[in-house]
């Protein structure tokens, strides 16, 4: 019993640092991309077009991960692409939670009329297709990156509003949240103590899953080229590019794609860590 | 004088329905005096406190009656006053001390809360009064649980904890809701002491909840038995063990386990008496029905 709880604790652990640190040395990139791209991402150099990774005979030294079809470095674009998928996930995320979560928090504790008009609300909004919602609301709010944005939040606040409503129903149940109400306290004190730090773990847990969300609804949007203004490097963009020339230069495809799975998964895998990590039962 | 807490003729039904879980109940506690409340699993002995307190079940409602605390209608009144009246006079000691405390949160606030909200204390009295309460329930090093989460405490200790908590506010009116129930029968003992003298230290009324006519002996000065949300009997304790006046009573006493006797005569209450006492509560469901 107790060295099967020893183990988990271990793999949580691992699993944890690891996306972490993938998660860090991204942010870390795209934060100082300035100093640390080799160069600039939009700079072409037709004599260098398609340039091999460094792996491959025939690359050049100043280009670590070739060129594409244009010359452009792929390494730079795809440092300089994270930092329109890390703003877009921090920024989009931040809010889809906030707004999801107040609204779920409300609909859970307080129950009565306003849950009843959140809970349809959410109904009616969860019967729309995400993807072309999204395709939707981009042609009406015209591109760029806000809109991007506000694409995913108008989408996505659903998904915490439905959890975190489900959570806070749990939590008005035990009895912590009873012998706050015969101490006399007010419901919006009982919501903000009682309540809300143990829905914390579960909103921190979907925050990442939905950053992860954000990362590949921006890259869904930049390969359909509905993301900010074409030559700018969007690791969306860059897949959609590589695709063309996918059999003379497939590295400007690859590289793109595995920064972007790894950056998905490892907010997923970062979440999960978390919860396991903060939840008190577990604890 | 009238008593501290008076029941009267309650009756609560399942939300929507007219299935009563509660029938025509009175009841009353004095001031200083612990009243048991006695009866079997779902008879509707922790109905009674949490419709006290304002802390019913969503699916529960109150179909008639009065409950007065303190020569105050808590269900006439609006329900702002009531939180600010019970949470100022009445306190709960909960049934299950492992969800009774919030586990994301250390003691200390989750005592001191109730004392700086309600009764307007500043922070460090109101610390200072916390410290001293884990005292008086004989913790040692307070200071250290008042730092700690409740996941680092014992059963026995966060019991402790919650009654230091039920009675930071000097409350006239204590609801023990099956206080031991969820304890090793090695704690309960000094769980049960503690509630007594605490009880007496304060001088507060106490409505005792238990299924354990062997407790109530020891702590009740007056008891109610319960069966399916009815009052079957009420008497001084000393009296009810002498001799019950009820059928239901003695077959409840008569199955009370024994430490002396062996384990094979152990027995439930009796068909026959449940059966009685059943067909005596629909003849007067019958009549509320029909009234």
């Amino acid at each position: 019993m107790r060295d099967g709880r020893g183990t988990v604790k271990r793999k949580a652990g691992l699993r944890l640092w690891l996306s972490g640190g993938w998660l860090a040395i991204v942010a870390l990139l795209t934060l100082l991309a300035g100093w640390i791209s080799p160069h600039d991402p939009l700079a072409q150099d037709l004599f260098a077009a398609r340039l091999p990774p460094f792996w491959v005979d025939g690359a050049e030294p100043g280009f670590l991960l070739g060129t594409d079809s244009l010359g452009r470095d792929v390494l730079s674009r795809i440092i300089y692409g994270g930092r329109i998928a890390l703003t877009v996930a921090v920024i989009a995320g931040l809010a889809t939670a906030v707004i999801g979560s107040v609204l779920g928090l409300i609909a859970g504790y307080y129950r009565g009329w306003a849950d009843a008009v959140i809970s349809r609300l959410v109904d009616i909004w969860m019967a729309f297709p995400p993807v072309l919602f999204a395709i939707l609301l981009i042609a009406v709010l015209g591109t760029g990156l806000w809109s991007i944005v506000i694409a995913i939040i108008v989408i996505d606040w659903t998904r915490f509003c439905r959890v975190v409503r489900a959570e806070a129903m749990n939590q008005s149940q035990m009895d912590y949240v009873s012998s706050a109400v015969v101490a006399g306290h007010v419901r919006a004190a009982i919501l903000w103590r009682e309540i809300g730090p143990n829905v914390l773990p579960t909103i921190v847990a979907l925050l990442t899953l939905e950053m992860g969300i954000a990362v590949i609804v921006e890259a869904i949007l930049s390969f359909v080229n509905l993301s900010i203004s074409t030559d700018a490097p969007t690791w969306g963009g860059m897949i959609a590019e590589g695709r063309i020339s996918i059999h003379q230069a497939w590295w400007v495809l690859v590289c793109p794609l595995i920064v972007l799975f790894l950056t998905v998964l490892a907010f997923s895998q970062f979440g999960e860590g978390l919860k396991d990590r903060f939840d008190p039962v577990l604890r | 004088m009238t008593p501290f807490l008076q029941i009267e003729n309650l009756s609560a039904v399942i939300r929507g329905t007219s299935d009563r879980l509660l029938r025509s109940v009175s009841l009353e506690v004095n001031s200083g005096e612990v009243c048991g409340l006695v009866g079997e699993s779902g008879a509707g002995k922790s109905m009674i406190g949490k419709a006290v307190l304002g802390i019913l079940p969503a699916a529960v409602e109150i179909a008639e009656g009065q409950v007065q605390l303190d020569d105050e209608d808590l269900l006439a009144m609006p329900q702002a006053d009531r939180r600010r009246l019970i949470g100022a006079k009445a306190a709960l000691i909960p049934q299950d001390p492992l969800t009774a405390l919030n586990p994301s949160r250390r003691i200390g606030p989750q005592i001191t809360d109730r004392l700086i909200d309600i009764l307007g204390w500043t922070r460090r009295d109101a610390a200072n009064r916390a410290a001293e309460l884990l005292d008086e329930v004989h913790i040692d090093n307070p200071q250290r649980v008042l730092a700690s989460y409740p996941h680092e405490l014992s059963g026995g200790m966060r019991q402790r904890v919650l009654i230091a908590s039920a009675f930071a506010a000097n409350p006239k009116l204590v609801i023990a809701d099956e206080p031991t129930t969820a304890l090793d029968v090695t704690v309960q003992k000094q769980i049960l002491r503690l509630i007594r003298e605490m009880q007496e230290r304060h001088g507060t009324a106490m409505l005792f909840v238990t299924h354990d006519l062997g407790v109530v002996s020891k702590v009740c000065q007056r008891l109610t038995v319960l069966f399916a949300g009815k009052v079957i009997e009420q008497a001084d304790v000393a009296d009810f063990y002498a001799g019950p006046r009820h059928g239901y009573s003695k077959a409840l006493l008569a199955a009370t386990p024994k430490f002396t006797e062996p384990f094979t005569s152990l027995m439930p209450v009796d068909r026959a008496v449940i059966t009685a006492v059943t067909a005596e509560i629909e003849a007067a469901d019958g009549a509320w029905h029909h009234g």
